[in-house]
């Protein structure tokens, strides 16, 4: 096989006030022509910038300082910039993270797609926007004749990647470099791009270079693995044999990272008196009031939930699902249009007026980017020291000894308590996060997000952690997260949410199997497994929706109506789903009873295991 | 032009002429409220009080200072503008022979300044970090900081004293040829134009930048689309809203500095004639003129904010 | 429809961008070094004058360079230089105590409206929008016809002129670090509003606010050197910067160095204020990457 791809100690230097770096510290491998190579490291590892100089081009502040890029017959680091230009858009193609920044706002998506081939001669226009459809459709994408025609807000996230894709076929280059190009989406979206990107990468027999820093999105679509931090590859070999037996403790532990730890410690006690909190008919939502006190933008509907002493319950949902809202409202950043909170058998108030100073000392927060969420000003005995003084009074030796108890607490040196935020890292500058909630001894600690900024391993290492305090303390968590195997490491009992609705309640073994509500179902089955060939089995499981007539002007109605697959006709679009309780013990909001789903759902089961090739 | 648009530019119309109404209330207030006793002051200290509460009356200044306001809200909204102490002719008689005058001195500068400010600023974003780029931004600074009378002083050093190529003073009336236009307008809108071009230019060229500094002019770059492609056709369009955003807020500074060049020049502009009734303390004919610029400024800052509105593609292909 | 409406940007964000460029270092130092140096001046200024600044020392009016009278001698022929020493204390005196009232007052609103409730961020936006919908020559002349031409009056002038300019900048540096979660967290620990403005939200902003200080200062020059020009600055016999190019006008044609001195003072003034802005805002921006 033709060796098309061979970078030999490729070396980037970036230039900065304080001189120079080295950013990538010779890196070489090779690719064959039809491979698919991934490039997977945490952020910071320069995996994109290693993607980029295969095109010959370097972010500003960066120059290639060294080495040898073959891409077919060039040398794309002895090359001039009219020869680079020429080459790219044409030879080599690149998929960018973020397609909504990707695509000029002002331009019609299809003279986008067609603007670099057009440039390069390689066709008419009329020729090329032919193409470019067969593309959309070979893309999958929604009405392929017409979506060229619009404008890059109109159209959705995980459409506009496929686009993107589009854009980058349309040359039918050599080598197309795809740069972390679904990290950007939910889950569910995730699963389709990836498929359609597969399908036609191989159909057109590109090679590709596949930038992630998720390994098990990377198992689906790559035959080698390269694995890489601080600007130094540390492994690389074909896919297969790197899952099943890594050689580099660093891969190891991305590899433990992926998959979470199963095996949870056993259930803490969780008392059966007054819950701890209790939210009932929860509506919440942004935006002037209408009439009737509701909020233009509802964001949060009818949600009931509740958290007893020493609990840990797990909210999943994607964007857009309202979930960090209700942690918002719980903390009382957000007022409540209708419903009650209750904290401890006594009321809740709405907003931060109507609370008293237990029940804020008792109700703490922590916030997904610690970036944001630690005064840069302020050292951190000073972010620790405030709720000290505030909530207890701590003063002098008996403030220090307090402070250095609670970096003990999470695991940090003391040596930290004098530094600023911007001389951390980012899995300490969470964990100062955690230490500063945990500073005011609460009873409920209200988690949003708190793994999703950072990377595998340190968001690993910080789950861990909110598991040793659990015990440890005692303490409930209300833990927010899109991440479906993060929640069942953690958590004791899960809740689903989907546009505002709490559409499944219910304990971690009764997540474990199907029967599920339709959008949970999706969602387990939409994340990755760590094994190649689990995107080939699940896209056999997937067929066009049910025909859906036009929907009733019921108010209430199902929102998951336009992607459920178990949709009926007349019964989903004319009347609102009730409230039921599955065999397994958990709480659906559908109009499928447990035996419907349990039989539609392991149909699905059976013909993944079955369509094994 | 769909809804969405139309109510936004109604709203930010309907904004603008509440910032006017307020701003009258406070020229008002500062000119003719809180300095006190006007007629008091008008026949100095040796008048009988009888005389004083006679003019007090006369010039209706015993009513209350909201009806006062009313009052003359109405009448300038209806074009009574009062008389001028000093002159004894009609406020509006003596605006109505200024007014061209300066409009042509604003026209002739923006007419110079504007294209100038485009070829400087797109020229030296496009050449961004090079020589050219560095030397440019130095002088616009320059200039942005510089007052208008050293500009206009050295101009005249210059040209008028040292190579006697123009005069030094302005005369608008007697211009009879597109020479003569030139000679009698060259000086005072080259002093205008300096500081108006400097401050344009820097705006244009962060406008132009911003656009270039955007992923979707990197992933340009990554098709192989040549630079000045990526000018024209990508960076160019998306930054024409800033940049006439950027246009009429420095057109909005002209009202300032034609202050200083109309009285160096002693150009028969409304803006000395402005001076001169601050100097006699002429109270109509200073409220008068005040409204005039501030509503002008309004209506470029307006204008700006129009344009910002405009250029949103999002509201534009809905 | 209502997010649309949040993506429409404001005029005044054109002014930010304008904060934008990337001299060379060393323009920067230049910049300093004269700040310095006019600093010094205003400081010691009678103290390093040749000659008593009312004194007729020479016989001939508008002199050029001499060895004696290094900026030659004015319309009645007193020395330049010393009416140029002193008149600098007046100059950068009066500009200094303005820019600080204007940038102090108008930070101090900004935070205020930032903490309080919605009514009075209102009221406050409104009535600091109705202030800078007036060109600040225009507040001037029109505050000198009404009250008089007194120093205090000058510099009461300056500060209301400026205030919401200040304002402006402030409130939306505050604003955007309000939003920031360290501040909410602050919020739900049930602090109070003084608590959250001065200790958490002020410190992030004192860098941009210190360079909006300055060029507040550059702008007040200019503006009371322009009124001065005018003759409704600076009453004589004292006379900043303006008044000495107002006085000696009439030596233009002649081309005296009694006029050029004092203009070309004012401008090296003022365009060194802006290249240690420039220098200073780049190399900070560049650094943090903005806020």
């Amino acid at each position: 096989m033709t060796e098309l791809i061979r970078v030999q100690d490729l070396r980037v230097t970036a230039c900065g006030e304080r001189g120079e770096t080295e950013i990538v510290k010779g890196v070489s491998f090779v690719l064959e022509k039809g491979q698919v190579l991934a490039l997977i490291g945490e952020s910071g590892s320069g995996k994109t910038t290693i993607a980029l100089a295969l095109l010959g081009y370097a972010r500003r502040g960066c120059r290639l300082s060294g080495g040898v890029v073959q891409v077919g017959e060039h040398d794309m680091l002895t090359l001039g910039e009219s020869q680079l230009q020429s080459l790219r858009g044409n030879r080599v193609s690149y998929i960018a993270q973020s397609a909504a920044a990707a695509f000029n706002p002002a331009q019609k998506l299809i003279d986008q797609v067609v603007e670099g081939a057009l440039t390069h001669g390689l066709g008419s226009r009329t020729a090329l926007q032919a193409k470019a459809v067969e593309l959309f459709r070979d893309l999958a994408l929604p009405d392929p004749e017409r979506i060229g025609q619009r404008y890059p807000h109109q159209v959705s996230g995980g459409q506009l990647q496929r686009v993107m894709a589009a854009m980058a076929l349309i040359s039918d280059p050599l080598l197309v470099v795809l740069d972390e190009p679904t990290t950007a989406l939910d889950v569910t979206t995730q699963i389709e791009v990836l498929r359609a990107f597969k399908r036609v990468v191989r159909e057109r027999g590109a090679t590709a270079v596949y930038v992630s820093h998720d390994l098990a999105v990377v198992a689906q679509m790559a035959d080698r693995i390269v694995v890489l931090n601080g600007g130094e590859i540390l492994e690389q070999s074909a896919t297969a044999p790197l899952l099943e037996g890594p050689e580099h403790a660093y891969t190891r532990s991305l590899l433990a990272a992926a998959r979470p730890d199963g095996n949870i410690r056993p259930a803490c006690v969780v008392s059966e008196d007054v819950p701890l909190l209790s939210i009932s008919g929860l509506t919440a939502g942004y935006g002037s009031k209408s009439a009737d006190g509701m909020p233009s933008i509802r964001v949060l509907e009818a949600i009931d939930l509740t958290v007893r002493r020493g609990q840990a319950i797990g909210v999943i949902g994607e964007s857009g699902s309202g979930k960090s809202t209700l942690a918002r409202v719980v903390a009382g950043l957000l007022p409540p249009s209708v419903g009650d909170l209750a904290f401890d058998g006594k009321p809740l108030g709405g907003s931060l007026a109507e609370r008293t100073p237990e029940q804020f000392r008792r109700i703490q927060m922590v916030f997904q980017n610690a970036d944001t969420a630690l005064n840069p000003m302020h050292s951190v005995a000073a972010i620790l020291g405030r709720p000290l003084k505030m909530y207890f009074g701590l003063k002098g030796a008996a403030l220090q000894v307090r402070i250095g108890e609670l970096l003990d607490l999470v695991r940090l040196p003391r040596t930290l308590a004098e530094r600023r935020p911007h001389e951390l890292s980012g899995g300490q500058k969470q964990r100062v996060n955690l230490a500063r909630a945990l500073a005011a001894k609460p009873d409920l600690i209200l988690c949003d997000e708190v793994t999703s900024a950072l990377d595998s391993v340190v968001g690993a290492a910080i789950l861990e952690l909110l598991r040793d305090l659990r015990q440890e303390l005692g303490v409930s968590y209300l833990f927010i997260s899109h991440d479906i195997s993060t929640v069942r490491a953690l958590c004791d009992d899960i809740v689903v949410m989907y546009s505002g609705r709490k559409v499944q309640a219910g304990s971690r073994q009764s997540f474990a199997q199907a029967p599920y509500h339709p959008y949970t179902d999706l969602l387990i089955h939409s994340v990755p497994e760590l094994r190649q060939g689990w995107l080939e089995h699940r896209g056999t499981a997937v067929a066009p929706l049910p025909p859906m007539g036009a929907r009733a002007p019921v108010p209430h109605l199902c929102t998951f109506l336009e992607r459920c697959p178990l949709r009926v006709d007349g019964l989903c679009n004319r009347s609102a789903p009730g409230r039921h309780t599955l065999a397994n013990g958990s709480e659906v909001l559908c109009h499928h009873d447990s035996a419907h789903l349990l039989h539609s759902q392991r149909q699905c089961v059976s013909v993944k295991t079955g369509a094994y090739a | 032009m769909n809804s969405t648009t139309l109510w936004l530019i109604g709203r930010r119309l309907g904004a603008g002429i509440v910032t006017l109404l307020i701003v009258s209330m406070v020229v008002f207030a500062i000119t003719a409220v809180l300095p006190g006793d006007a007629a008091q002051q008008t026949l100095g200290q040796f008048a009988t009080p009888e005389q004083v509460a006679a003019l007090r009356v006369k010039l209706g200044l015993d009513q209350p200072g909201v009806l006062r306001y009313l009052h003359w809200l109405m009448n300038l909204l209806t074009g009574d503008l009062g008389e001028s102490v000093s002159s004894a002719t009609p406020v509006s008689e003596l605006m109505a022979g200024r007014v061209p005058n300066t409009l042509m001195l604003a026209g002739a500068t923006a007419l110079v300044s504007i294209p100038a400010a485009l070829v400087l600023g797109i020229g030296s974003a496009m050449g961004r970090g090079g020589r050219i780029d560095s030397v440019l931004s130095f002088f616009t600074l320059a200039m942005v900081a510089v007052p208008e009378f050293l500009v206009a002083t050295l101009a005249v050093l210059i040209f008028a004293v040292n190579l006697g190529w123009l005069s030094s003073l302005s005369y608008a009336s007697d211009i009879s040829s597109p020479w003569q236009f030139m000679r009698t307008y060259a000086l005072p809108v080259m002093t205008l134009c300096c500081v108006i071009v400097a401050q344009m230019a820097r705006m244009t060229r962060a406008a132009v930048i911003d656009q270039l500094d955007s992923p979707y002019v990197e992933m340009a770059r990554l098709k192989g689309i040549g630079p000045v492609r990526i000018v024209l056709r990508h960076a160019l369009p998306n930054a024409i809203g800033p940049i006439a955003n950027a246009i009429a807020l420095s057109l909005s500074y002209l009202l300032g500095g034609v202050v200083i060049v109309e009285t160096i020049f002693n150009y028969p502009g409304i803006a000395s004639l402005m001076v001169d009734a601050v100097t006699n303390r002429d109270m109509a004919l200073v409220q008068a003129c005040t409204m005039l610029f501030c509503a002008a400024y309004l209506g470029l800052v307006l204008l700006a904010d129009l344009c910002a509105i405009l250029s949103n593609p999002r509201l534009r292909n809905q | 429809m209502n997010t649309l409406i949040a993506k429409s940007k404001p005029a005044s964000s054109a002014l930010a961008l304008a904060k934008v460029s990337n001299g060379p270092p060393w323009l920067g130092l230049i910049g300093g070094v004269v700040c310095v140096a006019w600093l010094l001046i205003a400081l010691l200024g009678p103290w390093l004058a040749p000659h008593p600044v009312g004194e007729v020392v020479s016989d001939n009016v508008f002199e050029g360079f001499s060895l004696a009278h290094p900026f030659g001698t004015d319309y009645l022929g007193r020395d330049m230089l010393s009416r140029v020493l002193v008149g600098a204390r007046f100059t950068v005196g009066l500009a200094l105590v303005a820019a600080v009232l204007a940038s102090a007052l108008g930070t101090g609103c900004a935070l205020l409206s930032v903490v309080s409730p919605k009514w009075l961020d209102e009221i406050i936006s409104r009535i600091m929008d109705a202030f800078i919908s007036i060109p600040s020559k225009m507040l001037a002349l029109i505050m000198v016809s009404a009250f008089g031409s007194s120093v205090s009056l000058l510099i009461c002038t300056a500060v209301v002129s400026y205030i919401p300019g200040s304002f402006r900048v402030a409130r939306s540096m505050a604003v955007n670090i309000e939003a920031l979660e360290y501040v909410q967290v602050a919020r739900t620990r049930g602090e109070s509003r003084l608590y959250v403005a001065c200790r958490e939200i002020l410190p992030n902003m004192l860098n941009p606010v210190l360079t909006d200080l300055g060029l507040r200062f550059g702008y007040i020059v200019l503006l009371l050197a322009g009124m001065s020009f005018l003759g409704l600055g600076v009453q004589p016999p004292d006379a900043d910067l303006g008044s000495l190019v107002r006085e000696n006008i009439s030596g233009l044609s002649q081309g005296a160095l009694a006029v050029i001195v004092p203009a070309l003072a004012i401008g090296t003034l003022t365009v060194g204020v802006n290249l240690l802005i420039d220098y200073v805002s780049s190399r900070r921006g560049r650094r943090s990457g903005g806020q």
